[in-house]
């Protein structure tokens, strides 16, 4: 058997252990194991690799190992606030990788005119793909850090323009697949995606990030995909199509959890169009001190809170788990309600809530919070707007009409920590604000939540 | 590539497609954020690709572009699987919280 089947057989294992990784990362207990499992495919894909009779040099691929390894370490221990926007950088960088491939591979085969049809046509998926999610999860990444303003741009003919450009890119994509030998065309393909991704996220706003993050990790997996037609390497097609599988569903339970499409994301520009209609009459609301929002905790048996991007905004997550201690040690009984789209990636809150020590069965999905809201005492929303919004469920002419809440309103009472009556993100009335039952909690989401502490463990008599 | 191994690929993507539709509509929402950086690290699979640009060293162009390739990649290995590590030993029940 010579090196090649070798490589092969190796490859299968480590296409086996990527399988083997996500389906044992499906549920907490096995989930360690699973990224453990990823590591070993990832190790027997590179360790075949290197086997490979072609590499004639180890000295440029040794010092890309070091730079990329010395990067990539402070990059996993940022903390759980900055993960979406780590994400973010990192779809660029494993998009990036997959266009450059690309343009190496095209540039080798004689400038591309030796190369078939079909080779070319993967080839070309891959670098649109990778191109345009290079610069998109740059944008992306900027957004989430805030060096870009983070609400949606819109400018006249933007549609025209954001569909005009890929058209035009596909359209060089074909005539490159019947005349391969066209570099300048090539060069201008690689261009248009490039430009593309920035103007893809332009009209973007940050409480749609969960769903653009979701689409550009799927595109990053097809685009190592495609990459894998080029090189006819199977490992790099099932790797590359689980990734993109992966982006297709995260994204898919994004768009339903907003109840609106894929083009609606892309093209819609949700602050814009609802803007309008945020102009209604002042209602009048009722607030509360800390002082009484204490009492009311601590008299309450079950309380849920509801978070948002707004305390991981404040980076309140610390104290908000030393007021669910207080609580819990005084006997009330307290989860956490996550909405899917609650933060600016999907399963942000868990990743928060897990990193303050809170215990994951605390911490309920829609479905389960919403069963067991009608029989709350209190829900406590901490910077969640639009998720809350009963109007979601009975206003037709809501912008938010049809998106799956959390029904907060059902509990007994509602308490909602907000900084002002400003309307959120999408530039909605929260009708929850101006219920009877609801009292507002003025202030940010950590300075509100410290003074709650403060009360509890005044009026529990220092036994909180 | 000719029709056959066209083919033979377009199987592979497939059936890799519906595998990954099958076990990752399984994961807990609880755990999306872990799974977006675990498969973010897994398409650092570009770096089969990558390494052999780099290392066939057959134009300069190639070996430029094959390191930067190899570099972005092996910042997803590294940092990817190392932050979904410390994400999930975040996660914990109830009883040993307290």
């Amino acid at each position: 058997m010579g090196a090649e089947s070798w490589i092969q057989i190796v490859y299968v294992l480590s296409a086996l252990c990527f399988i083997l990784a996500l389906n044992w990362l499906s549920a907490v207990p096995t989930a360690r194991r699973g990224v453990l499992t990823g590591v070993l495919g990832m190790a027997l894909a590179v360790g075949g690799t290197l086997l490979n009779p072609g590499i004639v040099s180890y000295t440029w691929i040794a010092v890309a190992f070091v730079i990329g390894s010395v990067i990539g370490v402070p990059m996993a221990m940022m903390p759980m606030t900055a993960v979406p926007q780590r994400t973010a950088l990192s779809h660029a960088f494993g998009a990036l990788a997959a266009a450059l491939v690309g343009t190496a591979e095209y540039f080798l085969r004689a400038g591309g005119a030796e190369m078939d049809r079909f080779t070319m046509g993967a080839l070309a998926v891959e670098v649109i793909l990778g191109f345009l999610t290079f610069t998109a999860s740059l944008m992306a990444f900027g957004k989430l850090q805030e060096i870009l303003p983070q609400r949606p741009i819109t400018y006249r003919g933007q549609n025209l323009v954001n569909l005009g450009m890929p058209a035009a890119a596909v359209a060089l994509a074909v005539w490159l697949v019947i005349h391969p030998g066209s570099h300048g065309l090539f060069l201008l393909m690689c261009g248009l995606a490039l430009g593309f991704g920035v103007l893809l996220i332009v009209p973007i706003g940050g409480a749609d990030m969960p769903t653009v993050i979701s689409l550009l990790n799927a595109y990053a997996g097809l685009s190592a995909a495609a990459m894998g037609f080029v090189l006819n390497n199977k490992l790099l097609i099932i790797a590359g199509s689980l990734d993109g599988s992966s982006g297709l569903i995260l994204s898919i339970i994004m768009c339903k959890a907003m109840n609106r499409s894929f083009s609606n994301v892309l093209f819609g520009a949700f602050g814009q169009v609802t803007a309008a209609v945020a102009a209604g009459e002042q209602k009048s609301y009722r607030s509360a001190s800390a002082e009484e929002a204490a009492s009311i905790l601590l008299n309450a048996s079950s309380v849920m809170v509801v978070p948002g991007y707004g305390m991981a905004a404040a980076q309140a997550q610390h104290k908000v788990r030393e007021l669910y201690d207080q609580l819990t040690r005084q006997g009330v009984n307290v989860k956490f309600a996550i909405h899917p789209v609650a933060g600016r990636m999907p399963g942000h809150m868990n990743v928060l809530l897990a990193e303050a020590n809170i215990p994951y069965d605390a911490l309920l999905d829609l479905e389960e919070a919403n069963s067991e809201l009608p029989q709350c005492d209190v829900a406590l929303v901490i910077g969640a707007n639009d998720v809350t919004n009963p109007a979601a469920r009975h206003d037709k002419g809501s912008p938010i009409y049809g998106m799956p809440i959390i029904d907060t309103d059902k509990a007994r009472t509602v308490m909602v920590i907000k900084r002002s009556m400003n309307p959120g993100f999408a530039g909605v009335d929260n009708e929850l604000y101006t219920l009877d039952r609801t009292l507002m909690l003025f202030g940010d989401a950590k300075a509100f939540v410290a003074d709650l502490i403060k009360e509890v463990d005044a009026q529990s008599g220092g036994r909180g | 590539m000719n029709t056959d191994l066209l083919i033979s690929h377009l199987w592979v993507f497939l059936l890799a497609t519906f595998v990954g539709l099958l076990v990752i509509r399984r994961v807990s929402p609880l755990l999306h954020t872990p799974l977006m950086s675990l498969t973010n690290a897994m398409s650092a699979i570009a770096v089969v690709g990558s390494l052999v640009v780099t290392g066939r060293q057959q134009s300069t162009l190639s070996t430029v572009l094959g390191t930067v390739a190899v570099t972005a990649s092996m910042i997803n290995i590294v940092g990817g699987y190392l932050i979904t590590y410390r994400m999930l030993s975040m996660f914990r029940k109830g009883k040993q919280a307290k």
